[in-house]
């Protein structure tokens, strides 16, 4: 039996201007045939201005059970939010 | 994470993703559902594609193209979730040609004249949208977010059956019978695409409980029913069913016993074309095995270039 083709994540711009958002994954042997089967599959209907195929072995990913711990050192810094901050009565456009 | 603290996020309506730790029978199950619905997708192609070429008009012949194109699609975007599980294609292929994984049997059925192809548009994939819309809330991630890509494209595959069914059933009195004809044949086995009663379908517990289905086979079955008797009705078809009637206590409609002694003999392998459907996979499959070496071949002589 053959081995399995490479799985590529596909990442599709949907629109000039636009971020790259994550859509799912094809098999293919080579970066060509990978970006080719993105594009059949995944933009049969105009969905996409621009595709990213990365190999999913290439991809590093947090553990979603520590991410809790991960995530910790965000948890207690609430002076980076605009809300944090007390603005006199009155004041205007800020 | 530990069964119990696995429950608490289902019931909480938190998404499991591919790293989270499942209980195994919850993975087991995944992968048979949601190699049973690509297998389904790929297997539903030939009932379709035996009517390509001989479509009524070129547009016609465009639509049944793009659609067939779809259901190509919609089972790699199953395979690709079922593969987030820790199981490759080529296994996922090997049991389906082993007869260990199923489809829906709904595609051992032949597709005998045209009206075929709406009837198989209105009632096959407004079964299968029935069943999807309400796996777009499944607690797997993955197949959850096949479900919402697949939904959004499936519309058009029940539209443009029912619109051959609308027009053959205002055509000539020939082209009528045809459609009837057709939704003669497909009503009983489409209603059974649900599967068995709640009472007869063992795995129904656990997958409820752990979010897998979101509503039962008889529940999704009743509304499918529900939707479809106005169709047939505005377009002049009856449906097969003396028992049908609306049931003005229960706000649904009553219908008829299914033959579950024909569902059961079709799903273990002797519906009208279980055989030809599988021969015809694997032929297609081994035909294609040089090109999948070819492309491997290529791509490290490529590599071997670059370095």
């Amino acid at each position: 039996m053959a081995e399995n083709a490479e799985i590529w994540e596909v990442f599709i711009q949907s629109k000039n201007g636009l971020a790259h958002k994550h859509v799912g994954n094809v098999h293919g042997s080579d970066k060509v045939m990978a970006l080719e089967n993105a594009r059949d599959l995944y933009t049969r209907r105009n969905e996409g201005s621009c595709i990213w195929v990365v190999k999913a072995t290439d991809i590093i990913s947090s553990e979603s059970e520590d991410s809790e711990v991960f995530f910790d050192p965000s948890n207690d810094k609430m002076y980076r939010h605009p809300t944090f901050y007390n603005m006199p009565d009155g004041s205007k456009h800020i | 994470m530990n069964e119990k603290k696995f429950q608490e996020r289902i019931d909480a309506e938190k998404k499991i993703e591919p790293k989270d730790w499942m209980p195994d029978d919850y993975r087991k199950h995944l992968i048979r559902q949601i190699s049973q619905h690509a297998h389904s997708e790929v297997i539903g192609m030939q009932p379709e594609g035996n009517w390509i070429s001989r479509a009524p008009s070129l547009r016609a012949k465009m639509i049944l193209l793009a659609k067939v194109q779809d259901e190509a699609g919609h089972g790699l975007y199953l395979y690709s979730s079922c593969e987030t599980l820790g199981v490759s294609r080529e296994e996922l292929i090997q049991q389906l040609h082993d007869e260990k994984a199923k489809y829906s049997s709904i595609f051992n059925y032949p597709t005998l004249s045209w009206a075929d192809m709406g009837a198989i548009g209105w009632l096959v994939d407004g079964a299968a949208i029935v069943n999807q819309v309400s796996l777009q809330r499944t607690s797997y991630g993955p197949y959850s977010r096949g479900m919402i890509k697949i939904c959004k494209e499936e519309s058009f595959h029940q539209r443009q059956g029912y619109e051959i069914m609308a027009r053959m059933a205002s055509g000539t009195p020939e082209q009528k019978a045809m459609a009837q004809d057709a939704l003669n044949r497909f009503w009983w086995p489409s209603i059974m695409m649900f599967g068995p009663h709640d009472a007869d379908s063992p795995r129904t517990g656990n997958a409820m409980k752990w979010k897998i289905k979101r509503q039962t086979n008889d529940e999704l079955r009743q509304s499918f029913i529900d939707k479809t008797v106005g169709q047939a009705e505005v377009i002049g078809l009856t449906i097969p069913d003396p028992d049908l009637k609306w049931n003005e206590k229960r706000g649904h409609y009553d219908f008829g016993e299914m033959d579950w002694d024909e569902f059961w003999n079709v799903v273990n392998g002797n519906g009208p074309c279980n055989k030809q459907r599988l021969a015809h996979h694997k032929k297609a499959h081994d035909d294609g095995a040089w090109v999948r070496d070819a492309a491997k071949v290529y791509a490290k002589k490529n590599l071997l270039a670059t370095n």
